[in-house]
């Protein structure tokens, strides 16, 4: 009797961990072009996770929901990282975590698809439409996409730095996370 | 044969002291940049010193051309073979370093992530991928030959006093722009 609640349990636990995805760090990424004085500088968040449960024939039941550590900026110098987690920029001290909820996920056709929902950033929340597309290899599957985000609506970059002329609002984020097929 | 000219080309004239004018200006403003805490003033200011950075290379070049197809003043006999030599070796040196210091700062630029877009409008190709390690060698190097070209802006400037105020010749005035004749 006890072993076949056992077994109960664990199949239970098995369907329900197939549902629900983790992406694969090594073969995903997060970067950003901000353009500084007319020039696209690219920098990256090295540290995030995603829990994600997508099935390509239901785009519509997708769940999926990403959290930024925005203490991982890359922006490829020491002054410049200190800079972005300080104060007038992301503040990480007070708000270490970027998050983005997927509200609705629907077919572009093909392989593309369009994600929307909350992105949380700074204590501001906004919504974002993302583009994306799916490809699926050697039992890995593929997002890839890119979305604009305007730093100022999330209060990045305060001060003196709120100015556009030298970094301009619009920021492109980049992504792409891979994730078990099955 | 055409005899050596006493002095220099109105040409050669004005690139000397434009290039001269553009490379204090911008060893000085550098150094004043690196300094400062970093805020937009901070970022446009170091996009000001690369397109003059840029703007030097391209004349530094012209310099170089202009070199190529006409003959330079004769160095007064009065000098001593190690002061003809030292003139040769200082002025091949300024020519290295006006190149050096242009292109170290691109190089250092473009390992860094920060691609160079002449006046905002042009963008000159990154010859390096961004690389941490690689950028910090680099500025190192932008740092050391700029203070190089400084050393060597300040003998050939006091070698230039020297031939005038101790020496009395006409090395110095023959690269000053000529008065305009009075007319009669």
């Amino acid at each position: 009797m006890k072993s076949i609640f056992l077994a109960a349990t664990l199949a239970l636990a098995a369907l329900s961990s197939a549902a629900q995805q983790k992406i694969i760090p090594a073969q995903s990424s997060i970067r950003f072009v901000t353009t500084q004085m007319n020039v696209p500088v690219e920098g990256a968040f090295h540290r995030f996770d995603a829990t994600v449960s997508f099935d390509p024939k239901h785009p519509e039941a997708t769940k999926a929901e990403f959290e930024v550590e925005l203490g991982s900026i890359d922006l490829g110098t020491d002054e410049g990282d200190h800079e972005a987690k300080g104060k007038a920029w992301l503040n990480v001290a007070a708000f270490p975590k970027a998050r983005f909820v997927a509200s609705s996920v629907k077919s572009l056709g093909g392989d593309r698809y369009e994600a929307s929902g909350a992105l949380a950033i700074k204590g501001a929340t906004q919504n974002v439409v993302a583009p994306f597309t799916l490809k699926e290899a050697n039992g890995v599957r593929v997002v890839e996409g890119q979305f604009a985000v305007k730093r100022l609506q999330y209060k990045i970059g305060e001060g003196a730095w709120a100015a556009t002329d030298t970094v301009a609002d619009e920021v492109l984020v980049r992504f792409k996370f891979a994730l078990p097929a099955k | 044969m055409t005899p050596a000219p006493t002095r220099y080309t109105p040409t050669a004239i004005a690139l000397h002291w434009i290039v001269a004018a553009l490379i204090i200006f911008n060893l000085c403003f550098g150094l004043y940049t690196v300094g400062l805490p970093l805020s937009p003033t901070k970022l446009r200011y170091f996009s000001f010193h690369k397109w003059i950075g840029v703007t030097i290379l391209g004349l530094a070049s012209a310099r170089l051309l202009w070199r190529a197809f006409h003959p330079v003043p004769a160095l007064p006999a009065s000098m001593k073979p190690w002061e003809l030599k030292a003139a040769h070796v200082s002025h091949a040196l300024l020519y290295v370093l006006f190149f050096a210091a242009p292109l170290t700062g691109w190089l250092f630029s473009s390992a860094a992530g920060f691609q160079t877009v002449y006046l905002g409008l042009i963008p000159i190709p990154d010859l390096l991928h961004k690389n941490k390690e690689v950028a910090e060698v680099l500025r190192i190097t932008h740092h050391w030959v700029d203070y190089a070209l400084a050393a060597v802006i300040v003998v050939h400037a006091a070698a230039a006093l020297k031939h005038h105020f101790i020496d009395r010749d006409d090395v110095l005035v023959r690269m000053l722009p000529r008065p305009k004749p009075k007319s009669p």
